[in-house]
């Protein structure tokens, strides 16, 4: 059954839609979206399994042929990120059960968190350039709420500063698709692959690559483009800033990701060597902006921005190699980046400051807090058994294939900065002198936020060790990146 | 008349992105509305002016204009709707808790401690 592949997205619009009755019965809402989440996760683990048996699923709407109706296609890029989003949305709808407050759960959190799944999945699994302007749109209204949801000054304020730049950012997508459209004429991602093919990349064909980078590295935060993301994602609460770390930039990165490998391969010299650069300068800023902060938040949010220059500068290298690394530590980035925020979280929770000049001592009365928080930044970081150390040798020894030979060096450079910048937070925070301790800690709601998260961290240490399981679904990825054909003939073959 | 369009879309660019970039957020609001119209108006263009008759089925028609660009287009504005019709509550609320509508006074100093 071929529309098997649409239920990731439909699963979590569904129950967003009976999500919205009842918004003052907090456990009908909090029971029916573990549900829905549960439901998704097995859908789209068996749409990994399908995909990797039978190759990329391709379903297109209203029985039209290829290039003409709406197709939307899961590959194992694909679904291995769809099946990451839902189980993250699920742990860090468990973990919000404590923290997120009973004002904002009756007020319309849970249908929020829904319809975001549904665009970033939507996102992920398109194969029309409008239609995923239109699943970024699903997304990015839904984080517009809750940004905002709650109402505090500061988040008003920053919401703002994010609307205004997803507006300027959304309207320049438009006018890129525009100026596509009037070039190759069609919008249908497999279709537009070939086309441009056939015209070999024209010099007009490179200026639309660079609009592309342009849109999809404001919603990313590469370099020139990140300055609106670390003040808006300090704004909301842990629990959404954790979904908003995990999901909103990676479906930026994914977007260049899939654009630059299947659309703009004919003017490597320009373009990738321009996101080669943007790359580098991403993870310098990222990693200033890490050390600099004393600010627990504000260290891991710089560490967002380093973690897109890392998966950049995968992609930019265009050999196989790298690019299996890139899929490898995007995953694993989802993975730790929402651990870290829940964590962090905990911290704060604990010790009732963001200030890690006034914390201290947590090592004496929260000793497991502080293992498994050193058990994840060392995943962040990429020591040897954890998750984040694959991924980077890969991307490291594809830059060394493609012969960039100091900006590989700089990659391994720059796990140091990212070591320091966590460790810093653990060597303040838990070790010294006792800091501050928030008055009223519940040990019932400590232990509600730390089983979700001592269960990610499971998760990102199951990465790591077994990356011998994963390894195949990454191959097939990573061929399908590097050889655009095997795409565009699922696509063009399936809709006959 | 595509070239006339592209000087009307232009000029609309520039009027939205100086209204941006000014500190009344009412302005900054009007200018993302000027912004989404001349996104609009470049698709239409884009989509070239050939054809004579509208994209509805007729006896006799044969020259008909490109259809999907005003399918997209359609999609697009009523988007912007949503989203400006959210951020304009926005700006109204934000206008009542923050007692001001100058974005240089919006700073987060009463949080960085």
């Amino acid at each position: 059954m071929n529309n098997f592949l649409l239920l990731p997205i439909i699963i979590p619009f569904f129950f967003g839609m009976i999500l919205m009755f009842g918004q003052k019965n907090i456990s009908y809402q909090r029971v029916t979206s573990l549900v829905g989440l549960l439901i998704s996760i097995v859908c789209a683990f068996l749409l990994l399994l399908n995909v990797y048996e039978n190759g990329p699923q391709v379903v297109t709407f209203g029985d039209w042929p290829v290039p003409f109706g709406i197709t939307m296609v899961a590959d194992s890029i694909s679904s291995l990120l769809v099946l990451t989003t839902l189980t993250l949305a699920f742990f860090i709808v468990w973990y919000g059960f404590k923290s997120i407050g009973k004002e904002r759960e009756q007020f319309f959190y849970y249908p929020g968190v829904m319809f975001i799944i549904t665009g970033v999945n939507g996102a992920f699994t398109t194969g029309d350039i409008f239609n995923l302007f239109v699943f970024f749109e699903v997304l990015l209204m839904s984080s517009y709420l809750l940004i905002v949801l709650g109402g505090e000054k500061a988040q008003l304020r920053e919401s703002i500063k994010y609307i205004l730049v997803n507006v300027l950012s959304s309207a320049f997508f438009v006018i890129t698709v525009a100026f596509l459209y009037s070039v190759v004429g069609t919008l249908n991602m497999a279709d537009i692959s070939i086309k441009i093919a056939e015209l070999n990349q024209p010099g007009i064909l490179t200026v639309i690559a660079v609009l592309f980078l342009l849109v999809f590295g404001m919603k990313a935060a590469i370099f020139p483009l990140y300055f609106w993301l670390p003040s808006a994602y300090a704004a909301p609460p842990i629990p959404v800033l954790a979904l908003f770390g995990a999901l909103l930039t990676k479906v930026g990165v994914y977007a260049i990701m899939r654009t630059y490998t299947l659309f703009f391969t004919h003017d490597l010299a320009y373009t990738h060597e321009l996101l080669l650069i943007l790359s580098v300068i991403t993870i310098l800023a990222g990693c200033i902006g890490a050390l600099a902060h004393f600010d627990v938040k504000q260290i891991i949010i710089y560490n967002i921005v380093i973690a897109v220059g890392v998966i950049l500068f995968g992609v930019a290298q265009m050999n196989e190699v790298a690019l299996e690394g890139a899929m490898f530590y995007l995953i694993h980035d989802m993975i730790i980046k929402a651990a870290l925020f829940m964590l962090i979280g905990i911290v704060i929770y604990v010790t009732g400051t963001t200030n890690l000049r006034k914390m201290g001592g947590l090592m004496k009365t929260y000793p497991a807090l502080g293992w498994f928080y050193i058990i994840a930044a060392f995943g962040l970081a990429g020591v040897p058994p954890l998750s984040g150390f694959v991924g980077k040798l890969l991307i490291v020894q594809g830059g060394f294939e493609a012969g960039n030979l100091w900006s590989s060096v700089f990659i391994l450079a720059s796990s140091i900065a990212v070591l320091l910048s966590v460790i810093r937070i653990f060597i303040y925070a838990f070790w010294g002198e006792q800091g501050t301790i928030s008055p009223n800690v519940n040990p019932s709601t400590y232990k509600g936020l730390f089983i979700p998260t001592m269960l990610l961290v499971f998760i990102s240490v199951a990465y790591g060790v077994g990356t011998e399981w994963i390894t195949p679904f990454m191959d097939h990825a990573a061929k399908m990146l590097i050889d655009p054909s095997i795409y565009t003939d699922a696509v063009m073959k399936g809709g006959e | 008349m595509e070239i006339v369009m592209a000087f009307v879309c232009g000029f609309l660019f520039m009027a939205a992105m100086y209204l941006i970039l000014s500190r009344s957020l009412l302005r900054i609001i009007i200018g993302t509305g000027l912004l989404s119209h001349g996104a609009h108006l470049l698709i239409l263009t884009m989509g070239s002016f050939g054809g004579s008759a509208p994209p509805v089925l007729a006896d006799g028609v044969t020259d008909y204009v490109d259809p999907l660009p005003q399918a997209l287009i359609l999609t697009a504005i009523v988007i912007s709707f949503g989203v400006t019709a959210f951020f304009l509550v926005l700006a109204y609320r934000a206008y009542h808790e923050l007692k001001t509508d100058d974005m240089t006074l919006m700073k987060g100093s009463e949080h960085d401690e």
